[in-house]
């Protein structure tokens, strides 16, 4: 009972008395300024009707995936590396430093003369989000692997291919996983500002389109839809995590 | 070096240089002999150099003078046949009970069914059997313990380097595992060094006390404890010795405090 009044009506209440204050503050300004959340819902309704939204949305995931699984399949391997060898990790980390704190949209002027107009910028400024995050847990996890882990493995003679693949790799995991699941927020939130500049289509470009005919109920409905769409994703996440977690032995 | 010595120190030291540059001995020219299947326990206060010891005879830390010597062998790097058990069990949370235990036999390459034969052989000598597909965080500490022997007797090592292995588990437990474990060595008869700092524990299991002494780490006096094993605790020679590890032990303490007093 408690679990279902804090885990449910709780949140349910606050959402419904935000929606409520947002609707009541709406009447007091112009629809073209300050849209309401009925127009707000209108302009989903109308978008999703022509087809629009889907067309939209569809384009923004594939090109979220596949920024993201670039960042996976080059993060992991290079941290995984740079964790296990330290001198590497030495000569690198300054440039990493240097590098990191550049955010994505300032790569936007060098990614269109690079990339031309198209998927790739946006792709390009994702994967730079998501990049980063994963690296650096997954350098950090592979460093804090327990010393004790690698005296039984060498005790017990096994190679640097098995102590690799075999312990430090899964002893890792649940950091490199942390890791995924911020890159998510930070490759999400990057989604809409790479489509913003340079895209002809996605939910950025939706936005961007809406400002440009002043339909401001458009631009919100395109807020409101890149922020669910993106507490979706992060819940998927949660629930492989838990998942694999459980495989792992690590769930609490 | 006498012949039969399974394991032999010869002056054996070890410095370690502090953060500040300082040296600092923490063994100090140590002569030791250790018989084929003997059971010794390594004693001694805090900060007297056990665990670094066993570390050196494991094959963890290098000496910075002297040598140990395995099997007319010097002893530079762990060994699969001198198995090392852990306070923390050091048991991989992402395999099963099975799939730790079979650790030791994968890195040895040995085949899939006979391997699994062999782990599940070590784990009913452990008694484990009944938990083989659980992963060590829904087990007991002094089941974890057990696994982690198991892990190690899988491979048949001929010595067992253990550093405080029961120092985490309750009163009960430890008096099971103590037991447990003599029942092990006698029916294997590997070769055991068991560091603990409780006197008790100690008398029950060695055949041989080493009872160590602080600044610099060195060997203070060598128990036998002339009593067959299973021992009881409650009887009167048990007591005998126990009176006097623990007068020895007392005087070392002091020993140590007072040095302490002079150099502050
Ligand atoms: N890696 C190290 N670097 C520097 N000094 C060390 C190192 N390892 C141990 N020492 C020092 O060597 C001495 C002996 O330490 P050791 O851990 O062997 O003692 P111990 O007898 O096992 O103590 P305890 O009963 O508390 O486990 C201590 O003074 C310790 O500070
Ligand atoms: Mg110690």
């Amino acid at each position: 009972m408690r679990r279902i009044f804090e885990q449910v009506l709780l949140p349910v209440m606050t959402l419904a008395a935000f929606v409520l204050l947002w609707q009541v503050v709406a009447g007091h300004y112009p629809p073209e300024q300050f849209p309401a959340p009925s127009d707000v819902l209108k302009a989903i309704k109308e978008l999703s009707d022509n087809g629009v939204l889907w067309t939209n949305i569809g384009i923004s995931l594939a090109r979220f995936g596949a920024a993201y699984l670039l960042a996976v399949v080059t993060a992991i391997p290079l941290g995984l590396f740079l964790g296990r060898f330290t001198r590497c990790h030495l000569a690198i980390d300054p440039l990493i430093q240097v590098l990191r704190p550049i955010s994505p949209i300032a790569w936007f002027p060098l990614a269109v003369l690079w990339f031309g107009i198209g998927n790739a910028p946006a792709v390009f400024i994702i994967f730079l989000a998501a990049f980063y995050p994963i690296l650096l847990t997954t350098i950090s996890s592979v460093r804090s692997v327990p010393p004790v882990y690698l005296k039984v493995s060498s005790n017990f003679g096994a190679g640097a291919r098995m102590t690799f693949l075999r312990v430090i790799v899964p002893a890792a995991f649940p950091g490199i996983m942390v890791g995924l699941h911020i890159a998510v927020g930070t490759g999400w939130i990057h989604l809409v500002a790479g489509e913003m500049l340079g895209a002809q289509s996605g939910l950025g470009f939706m936005i961007i389109d809406a400002r440009n005919f002043l339909r401001t109920d458009e631009i919100m409905a395109g807020m409101l839809l890149v922020g669910l769409l993106g507490l979706a994703i992060y819940r998927g996440m949660k629930t492989v995590e838990g998942v694999i977690g459980r495989r792992w032995g690590v769930t609490r | 070096m006498s012949i039969e010595a399974k394991i032999s120190l010869r002056g054996v030291e070890k410095r370690f240089v502090s953060g500040r540059g300082e040296e600092q001995t923490a063994l100090s020219r140590l002569d030791l002999d250790i018989r084929a299947g003997e059971f010794v326990c390594l004693v001694g206060p805090s900060g007297c150099g056990k665990t670094t010891l066993i570390n050196l005879m494991a094959g963890f830390e290098k000496p910075t003078e002297g040598e140990v010597i395995i099997d007319g062998k010097v002893a530079t790097a762990p060994d699969p046949d001198h198995i090392m058990i852990f306070q923390d069990y050091g048991l991989y949370p992402w395999r099963t009970v099975l799939g730790n235990v079979l650790f030791g036999l994968q890195a040895r390459k040995v085949p899939a069914a006979e391997a699994r034969e062999k782990a599940l052989a070590a784990l009913d000598l452990v008694g484990l059997s009944h938990a083989v597909n659980k992963h060590p965080h829904e087990l007991s500490g002094g089941m974890r313990q057990r696994v982690s022997i198991a892990r190690a007797l899988a491979v048949e090592p001929s010595v067992l380097f253990m550093d405080e292995p029961f120092a985490a588990l309750d009163a009960f437990t430890r008096l099971h595992l103590q037991d447990e474990l003599l029942r092990i060595w006698r029916e294997k008869k590997p070769t055991i060094v068991f560091v603990t700092h409780d006197l008790d524990e100690a008398i029950a299991l060695g055949e041989r006390v080493v009872l160590m002494a602080p600044r610099p780490g060195r060997i203070q006096r060598i128990l036998e404890v002339q009593l067959a094993h299973p021992r009881d605790r409650t009887e009167h020679d048990f007591a005998v010795f126990r009176k006097q590890l623990f007068e020895e032990f007392h005087l070392v303490h002091r020993e140590a405090a007072e040095a302490a007093e002079y150099s502050i």
